[in-house]
């Protein structure tokens, strides 16, 4: 027996907060309260797109104490698969959308002394939220955040506000001016905790300089916006349904799951949370592997994949579905 | 629903007992003839016939207030019982909330909440409580907000931070256990406080139980039916108090095995905490004399058989050894034979 927790919202405005990004304010239709959730979390958005029914993961920005509504901040996507060209182009004010219940896997350590924000561009969403939270519960926290020009960031202006330049930084990549890592993490006291958000190259760098100068992994956190990539199709066959399918060229295996009417377990549709991991029955082909949960040897054994971002090179794949 | 609470005392004279009406709410832990570890965790959705303790969420049945007198005494005694980390208190204040809006939910009649922003008052029938406070501030409650709450509510409470890919026992209120304690336990994780559980771990339940609960999603609280045995309806079985029980195990003869011996049920529900993103961890005890669970002939039967055929290495575990023998003499008059239906619920 499963529930269903999802929440249908009607979007109630809709504001262009920089080049490509827009917020979207989400109100319940059953005008119930939106569930409290902590800082750093994230919704599933559902948007049904013409026969299409898309599904994408987008941080939560508002005020975790704002229980009339949800905000999110959509970027848009040059290479996108459409979800975010849908968002932009065609979700209105007055659209209806459904909402998944929110679900945290960038949270932050209560236990922490002080705690230590890098963001580069639309990685700067949880921390919206994040930073909202630590203020009302009066920690310590600042944030290096890196935008490309000063247009195509977003909420630096509101934030340097609200916070003070004290613990609000802002680097521009146009004015030559970048986040000095290495000389803010050489000099942190223990207890404090790192968290980082944005490109891949940029969560690595982070990552890779703070072991390199001794931080202990459990003190620093990232978050990867993982989008399923695409790929050349192949067919998957589901065992247990006893279906043939086709993965095409912008699907994920789960999208192409859920087309063809089988219901499969997910929760973060961004290769994080482990809740989508399937056993491959058989494979002729190579998988790729784009998830961040599995261990290097599940990887290597051939016999796990996580269908929400991974995806075969090769013909066919047999999946215990 | 209309509860006529009892007066009963869970120690000294032992008055507990159950009315027929609550014998058949009672969570009955085994769905078969045998039982062994697994990991039988369901969705924590209303379930049951009507009335029973599977209809609201968190359950308020007729011994709540003699439960919360028994609470009292405990941590008078003991005030290690009720421990909170520094940094659980964003988890604190949302148990609080859970509580409260839960059995408030659950049995309107008894508790309501109001809330006008942060300004809440909690109204509390059985125990006459009428409280005025501010959400978040701790210093206009009585207590800290989980402390305050749970002297309100049957069952005991760990709160459980989740980091690191682990859980945390890093707060709780534990005045109702099986033999364990929180002032040993708090601080530890997942793997370090099931170490002494037998079996278990070989079979990778814990390895399997711990992914689960890390995931374990907001709106979507999950159960878990867990049991032992207790000689005389104390609540209070805890390390610190074995001298006082302990001995009561050589008490069991074949003339008061209906009287004296229990089956000790833990309705154990798990809750992911919106605001701090821990997990709400209620273990809720229900007992059940011998004579009250052969009033459900098909309880009668399955928990006879159970007993028999248990793995040696549970029965040490769960201390029955002393008297397990005796209470199958006693259980197998009660049993005829006969096939049992699927499932918990009675007949």
């Amino acid at each position: 027996m499963t529930i269903n927790t999802d929440m249908p919202v009607k979007v109630v405005e809709i504001t262009r907060v920089a080049d490509s990004v827009k917020r979207f304010r989400l109100q319940r239709i059953d005008r119930q309260p939106m569930p409290a959730f902590s800082g750093g979390a994230h919704v599933v958005v559902a948007m049904q797109d013409g026969g299409l029914l898309r599904r994408n993961p987008y941080s939560l920005m508002s005020s975790p104490s704002d229980r009339s509504a949800y905000e999110i901040s959509v970027l848009r996507v040059e290479s996108s698969r459409g979800g975010s060209h849908f968002m932009h182009d065609h979700v209105k004010e007055g659209s209806t959308l459904t909402v998944t219940q929110p679900l945290n896997l960038f949270p932050f350590d209560h236990r922490g002394k002080k705690h230590i924000l890098f963001a580069g561009g639309i990685g700067i969403t949880p921390f919206i939220a994040m930073m909202d939270q630590m203020a009302r519960e009066d920690r310590s926290f600042e944030l290096h955040y890196a935008v490309r020009t000063r247009s195509h960031g977003a909420y630096w202006q509101e934030l340097a506000q609200r916070y003070g330049d004290h613990r609000i930084r802002i680097y521009c990549d146009a004015e030559k001016l970048f986040i000095p890592t290495k000389s803010i993490l050489a000099k942190q006291a223990l207890g404090t905790h790192v968290y980082v958000c944005g490109p891949a190259g940029m969560i690595d760098g982070v990552l890779e300089l703070a072991k390199s100068l001794g931080w202990p992994k459990q003190n620093l956190h990232s978050e990867r916006f993982l989008a399923p990539p695409t790929g050349k199709p192949f067919t998957a066959t589901l065992a247990r349904s006893q279906k043939t399918i086709t993965v095409g060229e912008h699907q994920s295996i789960l999208e192409a799951v859920e087309a063809a009417g089988v219901d499969a377990p997910y929760m973060c549709r961004g290769g994080a949370c482990g809740q989508c991991e399937t056993v491959v029955i058989s494979c002729s082909g190579e998988i790729l592997h784009n998830d961040i949960y599995l261990e290097p040897d599940d990887k290597r054994s051939g016999k796990k994949i996580m269908i929400c971002i991974s995806r075969i090179k090769g013909d066919a794949v047999t999946l215990d579905l | 629903m209309n509860i006529k609470f009892k007066e009963e005392t869970f120690r000294g004279d032992f008055t507990f007992r159950n009315s027929p009406e609550t014998i058949r709410r009672f969570p009955f832990p085994f769905h078969e003839d045998k039982y062994m570890y697994a990991v039988n965790m369901e969705p924590h959705v209303p379930a049951g016939p009507k009335g029973h303790a599977y209809n609201a969420p968190i359950d308020v049945d007729e011994h709540y207030v003699s439960e919360m007198r028994d609470r009292e005494i405990v941590l008078k005694q003991d005030p290690l019982r009720c421990q909170a980390l520094p940094h659980m208190m964003t988890a604190q204040w949302d148990t609080l909330e859970l509580l409260m809006e839960q059995q408030a939910m659950g049995f309107p009649e008894l508790f309501s909440l109001t809330k006008n922003g942060d300004q809440w008052r909690w109204v509390n029938k059985p125990l006459g409580i009428d409280q005025r406070f501010t959400f978040g501030d701790a210093s206009t409650l009585p207590y800290e907000p989980m402390e305050y709450i749970t002297r309100q509510a049957q069952g005991d409470f760990c709160i459980v931070d989740q980091r690191d890919g682990n859980l945390w026992m890093d707060a709780g209120m534990v005045t109702t256990q099986a033999d364990w304690s929180l002032d040993f336990d708090v601080g530890m994780n997942f793997m370090e406080w099931h170490g002494p559980v037998p079996l278990a771990h070989q079979i990778g339940v814990f390895d399997r139980a711990l992914k689960f609960l890390l995931n374990l999603q907001q709106g979507k609280p999950v159960r878990r039916l867990n049991w032992t045995m207790t000689i005389n309806p104390r609540l209070d079985t805890s390390p610190e108090n074995y001298h006082k029980w302990g001995p009561d195990r050589m008490t069991v003869t074949p003339e008061n095995v209906g009287d004296k011996v229990h089956l000790r049920c833990e309705l154990q529900s798990l809750w992911r905490l919106p605001r701090s993103n821990g997990i709400l961890f209620v273990i809720r005890c229900y007992l059940l004399k011998m004579e009250e669970l052969v009033t459900v002939p098909k309880w009668a039967r399955r928990f006879h058989r159970v007993l028999r055929d248990l793995p040696p290495e549970l029965i040490d575990y769960k201390g029955l050894t002393r008297y397990r023998p005796t209470t199958i003499e006693w259980l197998a008059k009660h049993d005829d034979g006969a096939a049992t239906s699927p499932g918990i619920f009675p007949d």
